[in-house]
């Protein structure tokens, strides 16, 4: 068995901003060596992992993706020895001043965004946010030495450390997705020693911060089926409304809106209860943002479903996610798989 | 001209040294709960002093007595205290309420890490997620009582009236080092290592206050106790040596890093006293010892409540410049601290008595 709080911590360890996720693809392909029958990189840069099904050939396939990408900001220009930075991925501005990075140049530099002196900043500028434009990373290096080591398109990554906080709950940056990543490791296990009729490709997206190039490209690659998005969802807490959002530690959600297939959403949902894991249902009126919101439309179609990781304070360096949440999301998606048969995408109907 | 002692001439501010700074940096110590730095701070010199006591303040006191006649007595001071956070409200589920003690802004604390009380119990400051804003929410400057401390679902270790701090940890950055309330442990640092190795000319009168990050009640009640002839109070001053997006050149900077020790000659609370100022920029000179002189204005350190005691005390500071205070962590030179050791430890090892009755 993985041990699962370790694995995490080491995936948010490392960097793998969209786009550059070279940083951590290697410690998913050695977590799924074991677990897999077959592994390949996509051209894009996904990792897939095959598990062999039972059924004879041609057997039905599912993708289950999880992305592994992290938001992060990149080099733009070089002043006085201070790093410009613009953003990869959806960064909230008001997060980033005295945050702490990595900047990947030609060894890793410790750096912090400079939480810049108001004096400093155009008069002209609303007080309160330090708009991108005026804010820099400091490596604590002389001038000379930073033009040396970094270059303009070098990325950037949070160091904010793994913290583990009460009730069995780890802070840190780019939980979103790492924690699916983790979830879908979980499922892989599970499945290792249960025999499953589908074939079952497991996929570490790539990109999906930015466009979802990688569920996109591994989708019509290969071809599944089905498609199930594991990624986080809004965790609750005091300063997000209530209405929008699910209560960290009492399960995953199960997205329900366009990009998700009833019949898929309904066999999830009739399963959580039957294996009495808690799942709260997130409606998603228009999109899931998610992976599913390409897959779903890749060549002739594939039905998706989506599962949430309820998870605070999203897309900043101080995520807060509940482990027993992404064990039970693992659990779910891998009883959902084992109960694939070679009826099941006959009965995958519209319900009219 | 006193004859320099072998061992603040081969001393040197080193790797003991920053690893020193790097205990007394990942110490939590806001104002008015400096125990963790009074610890270090005790063990660190008791046994290179004559008198040691914690006052009713908390200030640790200790004096190292000179031997040669006449000799001043001089207090060096060096606050303890950092600015932080006090849990003011449970509500429940491992959220609380808070509230800032010192100078910190609402943009520094959204989305960091913090270390609550002794036991350093890890939570967050978490903010609503950029996909939930409206409109233009995103540019709206963050308000401080929309924010809370989240510990996870459950933990019990931590109460109302616990001490919070950034969960900054230390780094050393090639010539530049990196930690949280480096205001003031820089100072601390370089007292502790000027109580080691105090020359015999003086008697040192070393305050390590607290609370001056919120009006310096420390270092008031602590020059009252010692009525020294003279005082420095050892600080850490902002550098705002970045560009300056309004204008061509930064004119702005208040100090730089790497351009040395900073001499005080007016903040807001002190006017310096013009003898100290002048004894100083020549021990730096004739010493061949990188300064600057901090430009005058804002600001403030133990001086400014120091000059005033009883019927007045003659008073300096001298700052080691940094980058970010009163934020997650600061940026600092090795060098500016090391040249800021050696200034004083000479100006100390050279002081007379004529230094005071100079003609102003």
């Amino acid at each position: 068995m993985i041990d699962l709080l370790p694995y995490l911590k080491e995936l948010i360890s490392a960097p793998g901003i969209s786009g550059y996720e070279v940083g951590v693809r290697p410690i998913i392909e050695k977590a799924w060596q074991p677990l897999t029958d077959q592994q390949k990189v996509s051209r894009l840069g996904s990792l897939h992992g095959l598990q062999h099904g039972t059924a004879p050939e041609p057997r039905p396939s599912i993708l289950v993706a999880a992305h592994m990408d992290a938001i992060g900001l990149m080099v733009n220009a070089i002043v006085d020895g201070f790093l410009r930075v613009t953003t990869i991925g959806g960064i909230d501005l008001r997060v980033l001043p005295g945050q702490m990075v990595t900047v990947h140049g030609r060894q890793d530099l410790p750096g912090m965004i400079v939480p810049t002196p108001a004096r400093l900043l155009p008069s002209r500028l609303p007080s309160g946010i330090v708009p991108l434009e005026y804010l820099l990373v400091d490596v604590g290096l002389l001038p000379q030495d930073v033009g040396e080591l970094v270059r303009v398109g070098d990325p950037v990554s949070f160091a904010q450390p793994p913290l583990e906080t009460g009730g069995e709950t780890l802070v840190g940056h780019t939980l979103d997705d790492r924690a699916g990543v983790v979830a879908l490791t979980y499922c892989l296990e599970i499945l290792r020693s249960r025999p499953h009729a589908w074939d079952l490709w497991a996929v570490a997206t790539v990109q999906e911060e930015t466009s979802y190039g990688g569920a996109q490209t591994s989708a019509f690659q290969l071809h599944p089926s089905i498609c199930i998005s594991i990624d986080v969802t809004f965790g609750s807490e005091p300063s997000s409304p209530g209405y929008l959002t699910f209560p960290l530690g009492k399960g995953p959600t199960l997205g329900l809106g366009p990009v998700v297939h009833p019949f898929l959403y309904k066999t999830l949902k009739q399963l959580a209860e039957r294996l009495e894991i808690p799942v709260s249902v997130e409606p998603t009126p228009r999109s899931s943002a998610t992976d599913s919101d390409a897959m779903v439309s890749i060549a002739e179609g594939i039905p998706n479903a989506v599962i949430g990781i309820p998870l605070r304070y999203m897309h900043t360096p101080i995520e807060m996610i509940a482990l027993k949440d992404i064990t039970r999301t693992g659990r779910l998606v891998a009883e959902f798989i084992a109960q694939l048969d070679g009826t099941f995408i006959d009965k995958m109907t519209w319900d009219d | 001209m006193v004859q320099l002692a072998d061992e603040f001439i081969h001393f040197d501010i080193g790797d003991e040294q920053v690893r020193l700074l790097e205990r007394l940096s990942n110490a939590c110590a806001v104002s008015g709960d400096e125990a963790e730095v009074r610890k270090i701070v005790i063990s660190e010199i008791k046994s290179y002093v004559d008198d040691i006591k914690v006052d009713a303040l908390g200030n640790v006191l200790a004096t190292r007595n000179g031997s040669r006649e006449p000799r001043l007595r001089v207090m060096l001071a060096a606050h303890m205290d950092e600015v932080g956070l006090m849990l003011t409200h449970d509500n429940g589920d491992g959220i609380y309420r808070f509230e800032v003690v010192g100078g910190i802004s609402a943009s520094d604390l959204a989305g960091k890490a913090v270390l609550i009380g002794r036991e350093h119990i890890p939570g967050v400051i978490g903010i609503k997620p950029i996909h939930l804003l409206h409109g233009n929410d995103h540019r709206k400057p963050i308000d401080i009582d929309d924010l809370h401390i989240d510990v996870g679902t459950v933990t019990g270790k931590e109460k109302v009236g616990d001490r919070a701090t950034f969960a900054t940890q230390f780094i050393r950055l090639g010539p530049s080092l990196r930690g949280k309330a480096l205001d003031n442990r820089l100072g601390v640092a370089t007292l502790i290592e000027l109580v080691k190795h105090a020359t015999d000319n003086f008697d040192l009168l070393a305050a390590f206050t607290v609370q001056e990050e919120i009006s310096a009640r420390g270092a008031r009640v602590a020059a009252f106790t010692f009525n020294p002839d003279l005082a420095v109070a050892l600080d850490s001053t902002p550098a705002y040596d970045l560009p300056d997006w309004e204008a061509d050149e930064n004119v702005r900077y208040n100090t730089h890093l790497g351009a040395g020790p900073a001499i005080y000659i007016a903040d807001s609370s002190t006017l310096s006293d013009p003898k100290l100022i002048r004894y100083m920029i020549q021990v730096a000179e004739e010493n061949h010892i990188p300064y600057q002189l901090r430009q005058p204005g804002g600001g403030g350190t133990d001086a400014g409540v120091i000059h005033k005691q009883r019927e007045g005390i003659p008073s300096i500071s001298i700052s080691v410049p940094g980058r970010y205070h009163h934020t997650s962590a600061s940026i600092v030179r090795l060098s500016d601290w090391q040249h800021t050791f050696k200034l004083v430890m000479i100006a100390l090892a050279q002081l007379s008595t004529d230094v005071l009755s100079a003609e102003s």
